[in-house]
Parts: C-alpha cells; sequence; structure tokens
C-alpha cells in the first residue's frame, strides 16, 4: 500500500467527485475501479473464448461448409462496419483525452458521435441480418435455404448469429451505457480529476472493437 | 477496544429495508449465510427424500421420473446455491476485508448485485418446478438435456444467472486484495484463508464466463435449435462436455479451495502454533488452482476422447495430488507439538483432514484410466465426490461458522453442543458414504431410481447414515439459533487467534475498525 497521498484536485471547472468512503483517496479509487474493469473484461474475453474454439472446431471439421457458408456474406458490408467501428474506438479515445484536458465540449461531441458510430454499425448488421432472414439462411433446425450444397449448412449459421448477435447485444449494451455516460458528461461531472466512467466504457469498448476484428475475416473471409 | 459493544454493523442501521439495500460486506455476508443455509436445507429435504426412496429395492415413495428430479434438484441446488456461494460468498465476504485491514470490499453495489444474481436465478431455477421439472442431472448432458420435454431450460437459465454472482464476488476479492491491504499487510504476510479466496476468485472470473457461454448455447439449442451440440444437425454433443467440465471442473476447487483456507485458520488457531509451511500452503493453493484448468478431461475417459488425451488428462489429475498432499502434511506438521485445544472447530478440521484425504486417494483411484472404465458413473463416483465436497468443504463451513460465530454476532456458541453436531456429522457421514465405495466397486450404477436386491442390505446402511448426518444439521441449526438467542456474550478474541479481524470488537463496527490498523507482524505469529 502506497497510496498515501491526498491530493485534492480541487478547483479547474467540473463539480469535485467524493471518492467511496473505504478509498483513500480518488486515485486510490480509480486505480481500483480500473483494475476491476480489467479483470471484467477478461470475463468477457472467456466467454467470447467458449464460441472461439467451437467456431475453429467445427471449421476444422466441417471446412467446406464454412467456407460456402462464408460466400453468403457479404465482405463489403463488413468491411465498412469495420472501419465504422475502429472510427468508434478513436472517437471514444478521443473523449478520455479531453477529459483528462477538461475540455468538457469536446468529450460530449466524441461520446455522442461514438454512440451514433455505434448506431450506424447495427443498423449495418440490421442490413446483413433481414437478407439473411430472407433467404431463409438461418441457424441450425430453422435453416431453409434450398440450394446448399454442404450438408447442415445451418450449423455455420448458427456461428454466425451467435458470434454476431452477442457481439451486436454488446455494443447495445455498451450504446445504453455510453448514453448515461453522456448524461453525466453534460452535466459536467467529468474532469482531470474524475474520469472513471468514461475510461471504463472506453476499455469495454474498445474490447467490443477487437472482437469485432477477429470476427470479421474468421466470419467473412475464411478460405 | 472500547469496552463497549454498543454500536456495531448489526445495529448501525435499522429495519428489514436496511438490510436489503444494505453495501456493508458484512451484512451482505449475512444476507448470503441465511440464504445458503436455506437453500442447503432444501437440497438436503431432496437428499434425505433420495435416501428414503433407496432404503430398500423397488418402488417406494415416488416415480422413477420423481426420483430424477429429485436427483437433479439435489445436485444442482446443491453446486449452484450452496457450495460455490458458500464459503467465498458467505465467510469470504465478512472476512475478507477484516483479514486484511480493509473497510469494505472494492466495489460494494456489485457485492450487493450479487446477492440479488443468486436470489434471481435460484428463483428461475425454481420456476422450472411448475413447469414439469428437469431430470437431466445437475450437469445437463447433450443430447438429452435437449429432448427432455420437461422445465430443464429454467434450470438452465437459473445456473446462467447465478453465475453473474459468482464472477461479480471474484472480481470484487481479487480488487479487493490488491488494493484494500492494511499498511504494512504485505502479500506474504496475509492469512492463508485469503491466499485460498484469492485463488478461487482468480478461477471464478476465468471459469465461470466460459459456463455461462456454455449454458447460453443450451438455451439456444433448446429454443432455436441451432445444433452445435446435436448430431442430427452436424453439431457435437461431447463439446458441450468439454465445455461444461471446463467450468465445472475448476469449479469443484471454487468449492474446495476456500475450504482448505478454513482448516488453515482453524489448525493454526487452535493448535496455538505458527502455520508450518506458510509459503508452500500459499503457494500450493495458487498452485492448485493453475492445474485446475488442465484436468477436465478425466470426466470423459469413456466419452470417446482420444486415448492420447486421456492419458495427458489423467497424468496431469494425478498431479493436483502433489500441493494437497503438502497442504495435508504441513496442516499435520503445525498440529504436531502443539497446545492443542479439542474444540468443536478443531474438531470440524481435523475431521476435514480425514475424510479429504480418503475424498482425494480415491480420487487417484479415479484418475487412473484402467480403473475409471470400471468405476465410471457407479456409486464410487458418488461416494468420492461427497468425501471431497461434503466430507471436505461442509465439513469447513461447520468448522469456520463456529470459529467466527463469535465475531460475526458477538456471543459464543455452546461448545459441548458443537461438538455432539461434529460426532453426528462426522459419523453419519462416514456411514453414508463409505458403504457406496463398495456398491460402486461391485458395479451399482449411480443416478438409477432402482437396484437389484442383491444391493440392499448397504444400501440401508447408507441410507441410516443419511438420517443421522440430517440429524446433525438439525442440531447445529439449533445450536446457532440458540447462541444468537441465549449465546454467552463473546469476547474480542475469545481464542486468542492472531489475524486482524480478532482486533476489532466484537461484533465489529460499521466500519470495521475503530483505527485504521497498521501491519507489522504475520498472521500466526504464536510460538
Amino acid at each position: 500500500m502506497s497510496i498515501a497521498k491526498t491530493t485534492t484536485t480541487a478547483g479547474s471547472g467540473p463539480k469535485p467527485h467524493h471518492h467511496a468512503h473505504h478509498f483513500e483517496s480518488a486515485e486510490h479509487e480509480f486505480s481500483a475501479a480500473k483494475l476491476g474493469l480489467w479483470v471484467f473484461l477478461s470475463t468477457e474475453i472467456l466467454m467470447f473464448g467458449g464460441l472461439f474454439v467451437g467456431f475453429f472446431i467445427f471449421h476444422g471439421i466441417y471446412p467446406e461448409m464454412f467456407k460456402e457458408g462464408s460466400t453468403f456474406l457479404d465482405w463489403r458490408l463488413g468491411a465498412v462496419n469495420t472501419v465504422v467501428l475502429l472510427l468508434s474506438s478513436f472517437t471514444i479515445a478521443t473523449s478520455v483525452y479531453y477529459a483528462q484536458k477538461n475540455n468538457q465540449k469536446a468529450v460530449v461531441l466524441n461520446l455522442a458521435a461514438t454512440i451514433a458510430l455505434g448506431a450506424v454499425f447495427m443498423m449495418i448488421k440490421y442490413i446483413e441480418y433481414a437478407s439473411k432472414i430472407e433467404a431463409g439462411l438461418l441457424p441450425g433446425q430453422l435453416f431453409s435455404y434450398e440450394a446448399a450444397e454442404a450438408a447442415n449448412l445451418g450449423l455455420y449459421f448458427s456461428f454466425y448469429f451467435c458470434m454476431t448477435g452477442l457481439h451486436g447485444l454488446h455494443v447495445l449494451i455498451g450504446m445504453g451505457v455510453m448514453a448515461w455516460v453522456l448524461k453525466r458528461a453534460i452535466n459536467g461531472e467529468f474532469g482531470p480529476g474524475y474520469y472513471t466512467p468514461i475510461e471504463g466504457i472506453a476499455l469495454f469498448w474498445h474490447l467490443v472493437d477487437l472482437i469485432w476484428i477477429y470476427l470479421f475475416p474468421l466470419l467473412y473471409l475464411v478460405e | 477496544m472500547h469496552g463497549a459493544h454498543s454500536h456495531n454493523y448489526l445495529n448501525h442501521e435499522k429495519g428489514l429495508w436496511s438490510w436489503l439495500t444494505t453495501l456493508d460486506h458484512k451484512r451482505i455476508g449475512v444476507l448470503y449465510m441465511i440464504s445458503v443455509f436455506i437453500f442447503f436445507f432444501i437440497g438436503g429435504v431432496f437428499a434425505m427424500l433420495i435416501r428414503w426412496e433407496l432404503f430398500s429395492s423397488g418402488q417406494n415413495i415416488v416415480s422413477p421420473a420423481g426420483y430424477n428430479q429429485l436427483m437433479t434438484f439435489h445436485g444442482a441446488i446443491m453446486v449452484f446455491m450452496v457450495i460455490i456461494p458458500g464459503i467465498p460468498a458467505f465467510l469470504g465476504n465478512f472476512f475478507l476485508p477484516l483479514q486484511i485491514g480493509a473497510k469494505d470490499v472494492a466495489f460494494p453495489r456489485l457485492n450487493l448485485l450479487s446477492w440479488y444474481c443468486l436470489m434471481v436465478g435460484a428463483a428461475i431455477a425454481f420456476m422450472s418446478l411448475f413447469f414439469s421439472g428437469a431430470d437431466t442431472g445437475w450437469t445437463f448432458y447433450t443430447p438429452y438435456s435437449i429432448q427432455t420435454d420437461t422445465g430443464t431450460i429454467w434450470l438452465v437459465t437459473g445456473a446462467f444467472v447465478m453465475g453473474f454472482s459468482s464472477i461479480l464476488t471474484g472480481l470484487n476479492f481479487v480488487v479487493t486484495t490488491h488494493k484494500l491491504r492494511a499498511p504494512g499487510m504485505t502479500f506474504w504476510k496475509m492469512p492463508l484463508f485469503v491466499w485460498s479466496l484469492y485463488s478461487t476468485a482468480i478461477l471464478q472470473i476465468l471459469a465461470t464466463p466460459v459456463l455461462g457461454i456454455t449454458l447460453l448455447l443450451l438455451v439456444a439449442e433448446r429454443v432455436l435449435g441451432i445444433g452445435i451440440f446435436d448430431p442430427a444437425l452436424g453439431g457435437d454433443p461431447v463439446l458441450f462436455q468439454h465445455f461444461f467440465w471446463f467450468y465445472s471442473h475448476p469449479a469443484v476447487y471454487i468449492m474446495i479451495l476456500p475450504a482448505m483456507g478454513i482448516i488453515s485458520e482453524l489448525i493454526t488457531t487452535y493448535s496455538r502454533k505458527t502455520i508450518f509451511g506458510y509459503k508452500a500452503i500459499a503457494l500450493s493453493t495458487v498452485g492448485i488452482a493453475a492445474v485446475s484448468f488442465f484436468v477436465w478431461g478425466h470426466h470423459m475417459f469413456v466419452s470417446g476422447q482420444s486415448e492420447i488425451a486421456g492419458i495427458i488428462f489423467s497424468f496431469i489429475t494425478m498431479l493436483v495430488g502433489v500441493p494437497t498432499a503438502i497442504k495435508t502434511f504441513n496442516w499435520v506438521a503445525t498440529l504436531y507439538g502443539g497446545s492443542v485445544r479439542f474444540d468443536a472447530p478443531l474438531l470440524y478440521a481435523l475431521g476435514f483432514i480425514f475424510l479429504f484425504t480418503i475424498g482425494g486417494v480415491t480420487g487417484i483411484i479415479l484418475a487412473t484410466i484402467a480403473t475409471n472404465v470400471h468405476f465410471h458413473d457407479t456409486y464410487f463416483v458418488v461416494a468420492h465426490f461427497h468425501y471431497v465436497m461434503v466430507g471436505g468443504t461442509l465439513m469447513a463451513i461447520m468448522g469456520g461458522v463456529y470459529h467466527w460465530f463469535p465475531k460475526m454476532f458477538g456471543r459464543i456458541v455452546d461448545d459441548g453442543m458443537a461438538r455432539i453436531t461434529f460426532v453426528l456429522i462426522f459419523v453419519g457421514f462416514n456411514v453414508t458414504f463409505f458403504p457406496q465405495f463398495v456398491l460402486g466397486a461391485m458395479g451399482l450404477p449411480r443416478r438409477y431410481a432402482d437396484y437389484p436386491v442383491a444391493y440392499e442390505a448397504l444400501n440401508k446402511i447408507s441410507s441410516i447414515g443419511s438420517w443421522t448426518i440430517g440429524l446433525g444439521f438439525l442440531l447445529a441449526l439449533y445450536v446457532i439459533i440458540h447462541a444468537l438467542k441465549r449465546g454467552e456474550k463473546a469476547g474480542d478474541n475469545p481464542w486468542g487467534a492472531r489475524t486482524l479481524e480478532w482486533q476489532t470488537s466484537s461484533p465489529p463496527p460499521h466500519e470495521n475498525f475503530d483505527k485504521p490498523p497498521v501491519v507489522t507482524a504475520g498472521p500466526y505469529e504464536y510460538r
């Protein structure tokens, strides 16, 4: 325990943040919150890990099926979404930077931009899902596309929908949390002395982005 | 300390609402205590009914379908609602911050949320009973869990939600241990209970999410028929077993590691002697946690995994015996030459060592592929894991409850009565489960509602033993209620222990310590 400094970050715009009673200082609280977030991210990786392992196992068993399945995905839409998410990772990182620099307006703008980019991602996802559903390219039992060559092609779409679905759910949850953070940012609660929620949602958002960086080549560009 | 115990966490706020919204780790620990005791009672009643049905050959009190439900709910309740939250979320929640000299856990709101996750998950799981129940066993093996048209999905969803409770507890404990230790408390000065909770927390964090995705996929399999575990659609049911045991084997150590931590505390306190091999015990805890991730395949020797995989899993499984034996030898060495006080907590600790050794050694027998093929899915396996889970974990919980009761509620438990509970539970336990080793070796398969008459004598002995255990636990409940109402006032440190929680008043104040403690000595400096 070396965190004995009691730096009072007074002044400088935002309302002062009172750290919880069981911490010694705001820095102490921040470092604990950050460690907690990293631990939480590791649980996310392990959860997605199950799906990735399943994907690789079945890809090994049925390489032809996975190859055929990927031809039904539009890599252009996937690529656009990759760019959208990368951009959103940039804007959220920028909002952390501006919080540290105490630029309230830029924090709000960048958070709003991130939410908007998340929405664009989900809209493109919706377009993709709608075309799959229409064509009967559905998971397992529900698969009804008639011109499929590989047997059990529905299994590929089980992975497609489970992996992108769980990922999409994370995007939605991230947008929801970000809306709450945005509201607090508009109230002027963040500044160099306290920006833990922005840092937290940014870390989470980077992970969601990172998972997509793996999903895109695995699902869309598989050979 | 100030002599007056007037102001403490129990009377800091008043009313049921203050309990349901509390952020105090001690109160959340008490909430967990009450719920775990209730779940234990329900799971225990199911166990008694199982043994009643098996008292004699033929159908006695329930139909075979009803028996499958009893067996499933007994297992699911005891695993997900009793043993997994039992030590970390109840005793750990209460004592981890106290033992490291913190005011609370790092994230008190997440701590409360974890309790609600357990409650909501349990409610969902019990909903299953209104939808024709579940009959898959607590392991939910596919393809049966996909085909059975009963309320399995509720039980699975409930287990999924309860997983969040476990994850949140683990996350809280890791951060608390890293960030909230009192000045002077280095890692090598932490009590061994903290070491065990820390290792357990790592397992909870890394293993539970895999169960989460597995159960989600199982729900999707049932609702949508995604086919990942269904061979008819190109899937693989054995993959479910891999996923399930990737969590559930480490989960076995989520259940036993904190128990070992309690035993370390008890042995050293009641023999009034510095623990022998502190670092060896601490590191062996971490060692068991690490190895536990690479042994899951030993549940699947007959499930069609490759022979070479079987041999590797068998070998790694046997490695677990090494750190476990290190602990056992160190405990015995601590007792040697100590001024041993045979209070009830120590009796439970000795019971743990005895029973856990039997459970561990039979584990080696099961880890051996050749013998495993013979014993697989027989009562030998049932006896083995009950020796570890009941003989191990429940013994430790009982010892821990009696040991820390004076600190939690400021009152002394009647030690004579507590010793009687030990005798009933210990004797009853051996009478119940030792014959099951023999039954298993004779080839009696587990999870069946009936058996041929040739197996009847040993089954009768087993059932009689189970009622003795039941009596022992009922008496234990009485002892605790009696102590709550009529127990003598406890001093701050009735056992003369050295860890930090005994340096504050009993019960502790709202923020645990009147003055933040500064640590200068190790946790077990007796002599």
